[in-house]
């Protein structure tokens, strides 16, 4: 585990350097290596016990790391109590000063630091208009609405110019069409801020949409890093695949390794797959992750060719989902194959017979895991 | 069973409703209403019509005393109660289940002790040859008894120990009412623990304390048997004082007026306070 000290980079904002989190017998999280850089929108994204909390909570001070350094450009910063870090921290429903107006609440974060009158009076105002908040200062907490408190305390955790944003599911108490909003809000926030934002939630949506890199954990440790597009077409594991949308897995047996390619025979069918460095060998078992989108059907009649990548199996189930529908197709051995293709194309009756097909590089091998 | 059957019982059920409130509502106005109306009556016609009673409370020396005594008392007691309740609330709020059980039972626990009962129990503590007493010349603190009871102490000590469950109970309620994540933000946000407390817990638990605080202070003004025995003769407060009037010197009058006199200033602390806050859901609560 040399990446704690090579990655102590003057790029790198925060490092995580070899943090974990026990519980008398129980492992929170696991030992954790992880590098911020700087100016960048990171998520943890995982389901609840996964350890994205744990890893908050220890950047924010508020639970002490049994083993390992957190590092803020370069600085030992474990052992400081939350005060004195500087970051800001926008809490599960938001945790909003009832007591005090929209205003005063948005000054605390100043009031602490010192900062009165005129001086703070600027930085109030400009924070009240990032968040877009400018006619509901006077207002206290109670007489807001979900999305106006969730402004309120972005605008609290950024006045004082944080090192850190820290987001702890901040949209989980909104309905659907404000979640989506604030993902859109979050992005240009942060582009004009260009604060560090490191965002915690269980939301696949929303770390797809507004992330940088996304990290995703599972069981207290990480299990991938990447930008949203890579983790999507380039899963590591069975978990990140269904975690991350949906997966089709095809288990069975590899053929051959060749150029980071592997042919896998399953039953009755055989597959392309990309290996992304699983270290599959020929003649072991391995699965493969297949995006049902990815996935093509034609009538029997309409399908030319044989080859890897195509199998026959009867329509067992459709689901209608708007642009598209997601049809679950039963293989001659049982198993189903879901595929995702658009709606209205095909007459997609209980038990009539199609081909499915997929392209050479669709499927990708993928490490065994326990599914979500 | 058409449409008319639910609003048939419905209005059944509102006369059971009036019928059973009917009972303790009579027995309170006979026993309770027309007394208090008697008292108030008194004040103003007993030796005889007048308000000679009232030009009391400027001429009388010892209704002043009294008074004042009975002021200065309820409010140190208030203060002390408000003081230790608050601590003791913050302990029950901040602790864990099974101390916070044993600490809820012990609060709850001193209930069931009656007011004569415990101020003896004090008087034994602190008398001179007390418990307290014995032990601290025992270590060599102290050369000559300290004079801990039939004096003011004695009936502040007895008091606030009475009036303590009191105020922890609905502090207790107030501060658990009370998100724990908001100190965390004010950490967050840069506020030492200090600051958190000062400029987010304490302003937070201001209704509770406002509520506590207006329980033991109506209660502390109308305390009998506490001062009466851990105040030896020589600590008077009103009700002692009136217990005299009506029993030894029967000056009905005088102790009807005072009684008045207190009603009002309970009354009047109540509606005071009714300004700044909701006094029936501190009470409530």
């Amino acid at each position: 585990m040399g990446r704690g000290t090579e990655s102590k980079v003057v790029k790198d904002s925060l490092v995580l350097d070899g943090i974990e989190k026990r519980y008398g017998d129980f492992v929170a999280l696991q030992r954790t290596e992880l590098s911020i850089k700087a100016g960048e929108f990171i998520t943890l994204l995982g389901p609840s016990g996964s350890g994205k909390t744990t890893i908050l909570m220890s950047i924010a001070g508020f639970a002490n790391p049994s083993a390992g350094r957190i590092l803020l450009d370069g600085r030992d910063v474990t052992g400081l109590p939350p005060e004195r870090r500087n970051f800001g921290v926008v809490f599960q429903g938001y945790a909003l000063f009832p007591h005090l107006s929209v205003y005063d609440n948005v000054a605390f974060p100043l009031r602490a630091r010192g900062i009165t009158g005129a001086a703070a009076r600027t930085l109030i105002m400009a924070a009240l208009e990032i968040a877009k908040l400018d006619t509901f200062a006077h207002r206290y907490p109670r007489q807001l609405s979900g999305g106006q408190q969730q402004r309120v305390a972005l605008a609290r955790s950024l006045v004082f110019s944080p090192e850190l944003l820290l987001l702890d599911e901040p949209l989980s108490a909104l309905d659907r069409a404000l979640r989506k909003e604030f993902q859109t809000e979050f992005r240009s926030i942060h582009r004009e801020v260009g604060t560090t934002f490191i965002y915690v939630t269980h939301d696949q949506e929303e770390a797809l949409t507004m992330s940088d890199r996304i990290v995703i954990l599972d069981k207290g440790r990480i299990l991938q890093i990447a930008p949203p597009a890579e983790l999507y077409e380039r899963p590591a594991t069975t978990f990140v695949a269904g975690f991350l949308g949906k997966s089709n897995f095809l288990r069975g047996t590899v053929a051959a390794v060749a150029d980071g390619r592997a042919r896998l025979d399953l039953a009755g069918f055989s597959t392309c797959a990309l290996d992304n460095g699983t270290g599959a060998q020929a003649g072991a078992r391995a699965v493969a992750a297949l995006r049902p989108e990815k996935v093509r059907l034609a009538l029997p009649r309409d399908a030319g060719g044989t080859g890897p990548g195509r199998v026959t199996g009867t329509v067992a189930g459709v689901t209608y989902l708007g642009a598209s529908v997601e049809v679950e197709l039963r293989l001659a051995d049982g198993q189903i194959l879901l595929a995702t293709v658009p709606a209205g194309q095909l007459p997609l009756a209980d038990g009539a017979e199609y081909v499915a097909s997929w392209a050479e590089d669709a499927a990708i091998l993928v490490r065994e895991e326990a599914a979500p | 069973m058409s449409a008319v059957a639910p609003s048939q019982s419905a209005s059944q059920g509102e006369r059971l409703y009036w019928l059973m409130m009917l009972l303790p509502c009579a027995f309170l106005a006979l026993l309770y209403v027309v007394p208090v109306l008697n008292v108030l009556v008194m004040s103003v016609t007993v030796p005889k019509p007048g308000l000679a009673n009232y030009a009391e409370l400027a001429n009388n020396g010892a209704v002043q005393r009294t008074l004042w005594t009975t002021l200065r008392i309820g409010a140190i007691t208030t203060g002390l109660v408000l003081l230790i309740g608050y601590a003791v609330a913050y302990a029950l709020v901040h602790s864990g289940p099974r101390e916070r059980q044993i600490l809820l039972g012990i609060v709850v626990a001193s209930f069931w002790i009656s007011a004569l009962i415990r101020a003896f129990a004090w008087i034994a503590l602190l008398q001179s040859r007390g418990i307290v007493n014995s032990a601290l010349m025992a270590t060599g603190l102290i050369d000559s008894p300290l004079s801990l009871v039939r004096n003011e102490l004695g009936v502040v000590i007895g008091m606030v120990h009475y009036m303590l469950p009191y105020a922890i109970l609905p502090l207790y309620t107030n501060l658990r009412g009370i998100d724990d994540r908001l100190v965390p933000a004010a950490r967050a946000l840069g506020a030492t623990p200090s600051q958190a407390f000062r400029w987010v817990f304490l302003p937070l638990s201001l209704p509770g304390l406002i509520g506590a605080g207006v329980i033991v202070m109506i209660f502390s003004l109308g305390f009998y048997i506490t001062p009466a025995i851990l105040g030896g003769g020589r600590i008077i407060m009103v009700a002692e004082f009136i217990s005299v009037q009506i029993s030894e010197t029967l000056r009905w009058g005088l102790a009807a007026m005072l009684a008045t006199v207190l009603l009002g200033a309970v009354l009047m602390l109540v509606t005071w306070l009714s300004r700044f806050m909701d006094v029936e859901q501190a009470l409530r609560k």
